[in-house]
Formats: structure tokens, sequence, C-alpha cells
């Protein structure tokens, strides 16, 4: 049992709260495990309190309250130094004054590593991430992209079993950003190191991660892998924050095995998927994502729910095509189609009729 | 094959580089008149005045304006005899004297050649009394017997005209007497010759070829001169000082003849210039290369000392949150607001054998009543009061430095396994060595030229090469060494920021940003 469950439970956070002024809590309530060897993305906007539990583990901030367990050690009380655990920081912290393989030798040095099993390590960090060539010269003489990489090459060179990661694409741009992604995500996987990545980049959450844990206001919302964050999200908070979403407001008419029917406050009739409501008379969220609303009648359900849309825009964004249109009374439903060459091109103006499949709409709290 | 290119035109047919070039030159003027108060205010404050001190620390033109007829007679004379000098001498100093009293420039030059031999002020004090009173009186008198044309002003002018060939001393001798008697608006024609003019005519009369001359009046002189009885100058300032005949003296207004000198440097380092060369003063005489070397010695004390205090205190300000720094950096900066003289005047009253920090010493009896300690009017209280007063300036620039250090690099440190000591001196203390230098380099300049503190609490021993370049300014007004005390302290202050640029490169010192 004890060797599953530390596998399972590599890091622990046991109802961790932190709080700064003693007034507010910046962190409420975290219970969170993450398996050994997983990627786990920590997404939340400014101020969601994903930083500070990212900085709690590290040790740069000690918890207000609860526990932190890594590898079944609480270490709380454990120095940043004595955690082993290496840190990518948001603008990398290369040191200015060393060369970039005194950068990367400076975790082995104060190891009291020996200079020659230090020089080795220190060529093979590098050769990980292709920067072989350049343990002579200054951070500053690197580009954003060399400095990204010799900072994580620093991270790992001291072979730890876990790396924090806070926002270390931020500064890139975005060709970059996304080859780093890759990078990053392969370089964890091959060592399978566990690695803990704090961002606000949506994106960045769901190609990378394993799992994605969503924080909003000193709580996760939700912990689940990216396609289930993306697909089936828990709440209305998680809905919108991930991905595009159009959202109507209504009142739970009826509840029948898992679906539900929704009367919107324009007075339409809709179904959905009961995923937060319980009670017939709730005031709920709906939402869909613009890809999955249908146009085309024909492949709806028999029977199906279906609303009157006017057409206000019509974009053309090369893949896709994007269309605003007012429905229900609200003036932003986005319908995104997939540029086919059967695909209609709606024309501003044209009233439609519109509807979808019960299992993509979901009532959500409102 | 090497086709010049046409020029490009502008879209109206001008060149364009000339169309540039006018633009530009807008912005030039534009940006000269925006500095030009600012350039004249400088250039005529500080650049002009800099440049007099380094001019006045060589010039010497004193001695050959004052008196340019002996400067001019002592070129023949061979001090290698050690003799006083010849009648020559004696008569062009004679001349020079009796004007430079006139003008009243005999105290000023004395004051100057006393700087190199001591007795010389009173020396020509004394003479310029007693000048105007010699027996030359006699030729006068002997002159208008015989013909009472010499009384008359207006013979004179024709003949330093028209003889000026054969009377060379009185032509120059009576051209110098009418620019003192029009100096001083009156008219010469109404004036008496003196018997300055008398003797140098003797002297010339006696020294021209019998009969040589195209003025009868003249031919009649010289016959008749040649049966009076000379007087000998070298006697008559012989009777007023025995050092007239000392040739010591002669000698050192021979060294110092020249317009230019390196004299007050060479005094500035405790040499002197004498007429066999270049000597060491007496060995109770040397002060300078002392003070220079204590100068430098406890700047650099100061400097550091202003590190290993300042550097705490920086640090705490750049990594305190922003209140609390604000107060912190309030009472860094009380001492600016504060007037020196006061600062000054306070660490006297703590520091004194009977003031504060003794009495309280003395209560907790950690040192005895009788042996307090001293710690002001010596190098310990300059030492204490300087660092307290350029604290500041070493603050200042290690906090700006310091404040651009990001937190995140002792972090990663310490995240890399490094423990909190190992993070800040590997990691954080190399980021701010060029707050410390920047600190460094302004302290330790604007230490060594420091005046008023070592001046109040510096008592003798405590003192810098700064206060004595004031007392000669001020009290001794040997203008010239304090030049060249200044310029060798400049310099000194210039090799050093070389050497620093050089070891450490100006582009690491940092006041921030």
């Amino acid at each position: 049992m004890g060797a599953s469950r530390t596998a399972d439970n590599f890091v622990v956070f046991e109802k961790v709260q932190k709080s700064y002024d003693g007034e507010t809590l910046v962190v409420k309530d975290l219970n969170l495990s993450i398996a050994k060897g997983e990627f786990l993305t920590m997404l939340g906007p400014s101020g969601s309190g994903k930083t500070t539990c990212l900085m709690m583990l590290a040790g740069f901030e000690t918890a207000t309250h609860g526990e932190i367990l890594l590898d079944g050690k609480p270490i709380n009380n454990i120095p940043p130094h004595k955690r082993g655990i290496g840190m990518v920081f948001q603008n990398y912290a290369l040191f200015p004054h060393m060369t970039v393989a005194e950068n990367l030798a400076f975790p082995l040095e104060v190891r009291k590593i020996g200079k020659t099993e230090r020089e080795e390590k220190v060529q093979r960090a590098l050769g990980m991430v292709q920067m072989g060539e350049f343990g002579g010269r200054r951070p500053a003489q690197l580009s954003g992209g060399q400095q990204q990489r010799i900072a994580l090459a620093r991270a790992l060179v001291f072979e730890p079993e876990l790396v924090l990661m806070d926002e270390p694409l931020g500064a890139l741009d975005k060709q970059l950003r996304e080859h780093m992604q890759f990078e990053i995500t392969n370089l964890a996987h091959e060592l399978g190191i566990t690695t803990v990545y704090v961002t606000h980049d949506q994106t960045e959450a769901l190609t990378m991660s394993d799992r994605v844990a969503v924080f909003d206001d000193g709580r996760i919302q939700q912990l689940a892998a990216p396609d289930v964050l993306y697909e089936e999200p828990e709440n209305s908070f998680v809905a919108q924050f991930i991905g595009e979403n159009n959202t109507l407001l209504g009142k739970v008419e009826s509840i029948m095995n898992g679906n539900c029917t929704v009367s919107l406050d324009s007075g339409e009739i809709i179904d959905a998927k009961a995923v937060n409501v319980s009670s017939v008379g709730e005031r709920t969220l709906v939402s869909i994502r613009p890809e999955r609303v249908e146009i085309n009648k024909s492949r709806l359900m028999e029977g199906a729910h279906t609303l009157k849309a006017e057409v206000l825009e019509f974009i053309y964004m090369g893949d896709v095509f994007r269309t605003r249109l007012r429905v229900a009374g609200k003036d932003d439903f986005v319908v995104k189609t997939r540029n086919a060459p059967d695909q209609v091109r709606l024309e501003a103006g044209k009233i439609i009729e519109l509807g979808w499949l019960p299992d993509d709409c979901r009532a959500l709290d409102a | 094959m090497t086709a010049i290119d046409p020029p490009v035109l502008t879209a109206d047919g001008t060149p364009l580089k000339a169309s540039l070039r006018r633009a530009l030159r807008r912005e030039k003027a534009r940006a000269f008149l925006l500095v030009s108060p600012l350039l004249f205010f400088v250039l005529l404050t500080f650049i002009a005045p800099i440049a007099d001190m380094l001019f006045r620390s060589v010039e010497n033109g004193i001695v050959h304006d004052t008196i340019p007829r002996t400067v001019q007679a002592l070129r023949n004379w061979d001090p290698g005899e050690s003799e006083v000098p010849g009648d020559d001498v004696f008569e062009a100093f004679y001349t020079d004297m009796v004007f430079a009293v006139e003008r009243k420039s005999h105290t000023r030059l004395g004051s100057r050649l006393n700087y190199e031999r001591t007795g010389l002020a009173s020396l020509f004090r004394k003479s310029g009394r007693r000048v105007g009173k010699f027996d030359t009186k006699d030729y006068a008198d002997a002159f208008n017997t015989l013909d009472p044309a010499w009384g008359n002003p207006a013979t004179w002018d024709v003949l330093a005209g028209s003889e000026a060939a054969n009377l060379p001393r009185t032509a120059s001798a009576y051209a110098t007497w009418l620019e003192v008697i029009q100096a001083d608006g009156d008219d010469p024609l109404g004036e008496e010759p003196w018997d300055v003019l008398y003797a140098a005519l003797f002297s010339d009369l006696m020294q021209a070829p019998a009969g040589g001359f195209a003025s009868p009046l003249l031919n009649d002189a010289q016959s008749a001169a040649a049966r009076f009885e000379p007087i000998s100058l070298r006697e008559q300032f012989g009777a007023i000082d025995e050092d007239w005949l000392d040739p010591q003296v002669w000698r050192t207004i021979q060294t110092y003849a020249a317009r230019y000198t390196p004299g007050y440097f060479l005094n500035s380092v405790d040499l002197k210039l004498t007429a066999d060369g270049v000597q060491y003063r007496d060995e109770g005489d040397r002060i300078y290369v002392l003070l220079f070397g204590r100068t430098l010695y406890m700047s650099l004390v100061i400097t550091i000392s202003c590190i290993l205090l300042g550097y705490p205190v920086a640090f705490l300000l750049a990594n305190l949150p922003l209140r609390t720094a604000n107060l912190l950096m309030i009472l860094v900066l009380l001492p600016f607001w504060t007037s020196l003289l006061v600062r000054t005047s306070s660490w006297k009253v703590l520091l004194q054998q009977q003031g504060v920090i003794n009495d309280i010493l003395v209560a907790l009896r950690f040192v005895d009543d009788a042996s307090r300690l001293v710690l002001i009017n010596n190098q310990t209280g300059t030492i204490i009061a300087m660092t307290h007063i350029l604290l500041p300036f070493m603050i200042l620039p290690l906090y700006s430095v310091m404040k651009t250090i990001p937190p995140a690099y002792v972090r990663a440190a310490k995240s890399l396994g490094a423990t909190d000591w190992t993070a800040f001196w590997r990691i954080y203390f190399p980021n701010s060595v060029p707050g410390i230098g920047a600190g460094s380099v302004l302290v330790f300049i604007l230490a060594i030229g420091y005046y008023i503190t070592p001046e109040l609490v510096g008592g003798t021993r405590g003192v810098f090469i700064s206060n004595r370049i004031a007392y000669h300014i001020s009290s001794s007004l040997n203008w010239g060494l304090a030049a060249a005390l200044g310029t060798i302290l400049l310099f000194a202050v210039l090799m050093l920021y070389w050497t620093y640029d050089k070891i450490v490169g100006i582009d690491n010192v940092k006041l921030g940003g």
C-alpha cells in the first residue's frame, strides 16, 4: 500500500490556507494530490492564489494553516535549500555575473560535488536542452528562448524529483512559446520528473498538462484532465475561463435522466445537461461551446428545441467562420463553423434556427 | 566601372544631404541654446577658475615684472663664484626698486621671494623705506650745478629720444619714470627729475666713449662727471642691510627670475629649487608628502567604514516594505537637511574628553575617569565625523543598485540548494558590487578634498591636504603653492578615476536604473 500511495501522492496539500495580513485568505482550504511523474498545471487569473501555492511548495512562503507533504514527509519547516526542488522562474533568474556553465554548476557546487563530475553533469544538462556550445557565454548574451533553456537546464541539473515552473514562457513570443511548450513536456516525461507548472495561459495549460487545476478566489474550481476540463466544465467559472463560450441565463423547468429543460429569460425553452443544478425552479447559467452549436436542423435530434437567431455579423477567419448572432435577446452569441466546401456562409440580417445536442449544452450554477 | 552615383535629391530638387543638414542644423542650434546658459555659467565659474589655478601653479611673472633690469643684469652674473654681483646689478636693482616702491609692488615681490628664502620679505620692506634717501641726491645736485637745463624734464625727454643708443639706462629709466608720473595723473613737465635718473645718466656717461655724443650738453656733462665722486650703490644697499651683500640672496632672486617655475610643485612634494638644482627640504620642513599620504590613507579608511556601515542599511532599505523603507530613507537623508557645521559641531560635543560619549563610558565604568578616550582633535575624530557625514553618499548608490537586483536571484539560489549565506555571498553580493564601486568613488573623492570637518575636529594630526591649501589661499597668501597642491590633488583624483575605470570599468558604476 505504501509504495502505491507515495506514487499517487508524491506531493500533497492538506487543508492548506494562506493569509498575508491575517484578515483575508489568499488560499482557502487547498487539498491537492500530485502523482509521481505527473505534469500538473495550476491555471487561473492573476490573484487567484496559484503562485502563492507554488511558493509555499518551494518554501518561499509558509502555509498559515495546513500541511504540505513531499514524498510522504511534511515539509512546512524545511527551508527551501533543503527541499531539493528544482525551480524555473518567470524571468529565468539566471545569475548575470556567471557564465552559463557557472550557473549550471552552482547547484552542484553547493552540494559539494567534485569538479569532474560537475563538469560532466553540466555538459549533459546543456546537451539536454541543445545548448552544448553556450557554456562560456553570459546570460545577457543569449536570446530569451536560449535563456529559458538554460533556466530549465539549471533546474534539472541536480536531478530533482520535483520541478516547479512559474510562468516560465511568459516573456517569449508566440512561436517560440509553442515550441518550448513542446520541449518542456517532452523533457519532463522523458526524465519522469514531477512538474508543477503555473500559468495564466489556458492554451499552455491544455496542451502541456496531464491534469489542470483551475484556480479562482483561492480555491481549486476544477481539477481534471485538459479534455474533461474543456468539454465538461463543472461550474460557470471554469466554463467561462477555459475556451470560448456562449452563456444563456434561465430557470430549470424539469429534470429527467440527467437532462433538463431550461426556460430562458426571453421565454424560450432549450434542452441541456443537468450538471450543476439539482432542483426545478433553480436559476441556471447554460453554456454552449461555439463549435457545438448546430445550424443544420437535420443533424439535430428528433423533437429537439431550437432557437430563432438573427445573423448580425459574419467573420471569415480562414480555417473557421465565426458568426455573431442575436439569440434570446443577447447579441453576443457566437457560432464557429468549419470552413468546409459545403458550409453555408451566413449573411447579416438573415433569420435562422439553431440548436444543439443536449450533452453539449451544460446547465451550470448561475 | 567606377561610375559615381548621382546625389540623391529631395522632391523639389535640392540634394538630400544638404536638406538633411539644414534640418539638423536647427535641431542642433536649439539644443545648443538650451544648454548654453549652463555652459557659459560653468565655463565662467568653474572651468575658467580651474584653468587659472593650473596656470598659477607655474606662473612666476612677478619677479620679472617688478625688477626687470635686475633680472636682465643677473643673467651675466655667475653664481658659482659665490661673490656678490657687480655694480651693474646694484645699479639696475636701484632703478627697479625706486619704481617698485613708487608702485608699491616691492612688498609683494618680497613676500613672493620670502617663500623661497625666509627674511626677504622684511629685507624688501626695509629697503623700500630707505631706497629714496640714497646719496644719489649728490649726482642730481652736481648735474644741476653744471647746467640748470638738467632740472627740466624736457631736456631728458629730448635726450632719451635722440641719444637713446648711447644712454640705454637713462632712456629706459626715463620711460618708466614717465609711466609712473602719468599713472599718478601728473604732468611730467611740471615735475623735477628724480635722483634715480641722474644715477642712470651718470652710469651711462661713465660707460659711453668720451665725446661720442651729438649733444654738447652731454659731452660737457660727460667730462664734468668724470670728476664727480662716484657713489657705490652696492655700499648704499649694504648700508641698509648686510643681507644685500649675501650672495645667497642674489642666487635666490636669480633662481626665481624665470616667468614660469616648477618651484611651487617642488615645494608641494617637499623639494626645493636652489641655485644648485633640486634638493630635499630640511627634515623639519617636510610636511606635504606626509599630508598627501595621510589624506589618501584617511580617505581610504573613511571609505571602508562607509562601506561597512552603509551596506547593511542599504540592504535593509532595499528589502523592507515600501512604507517602512521610506521612513528609514528619511532617517538616512536627515543629515543632508542639517547644516554641515551643525553636524560637525555636534560631534565636537559628543566626542570631546568631557563630552557625552566619554561621560557615558565612564559612568558605565568601561573606562577610568583618569584615562578618558581622546576621540577628537586627532585622526579618530576626523574619521568618525567624516564617516557620518559621507555615509549617505555610500548608502544612496548602494540602495539604488540593490533595488534593481531581482529578489528572484536569491530565491533561485536557495531553490538550487544554497544556504542563506551562500546565496548572499555568491549571488547577491557580486550583483551589488557596482553600487559599492559607485559609492566608494563618490565617498573617496569627496573625502580627499574635504576641508571643513578636518579643520574643526582634526586637530593637528587629523588635518588633510585641503586644509593646507586653504591655509595658503587665505592666510599665507601663497596662491602659487596652493594652486600646485590643488593641481596635484586634482590629478591624483583623475588618476584614481582612470585606474578605477581600468580595473572595474566605469560602465559598472551604477547610481540606479
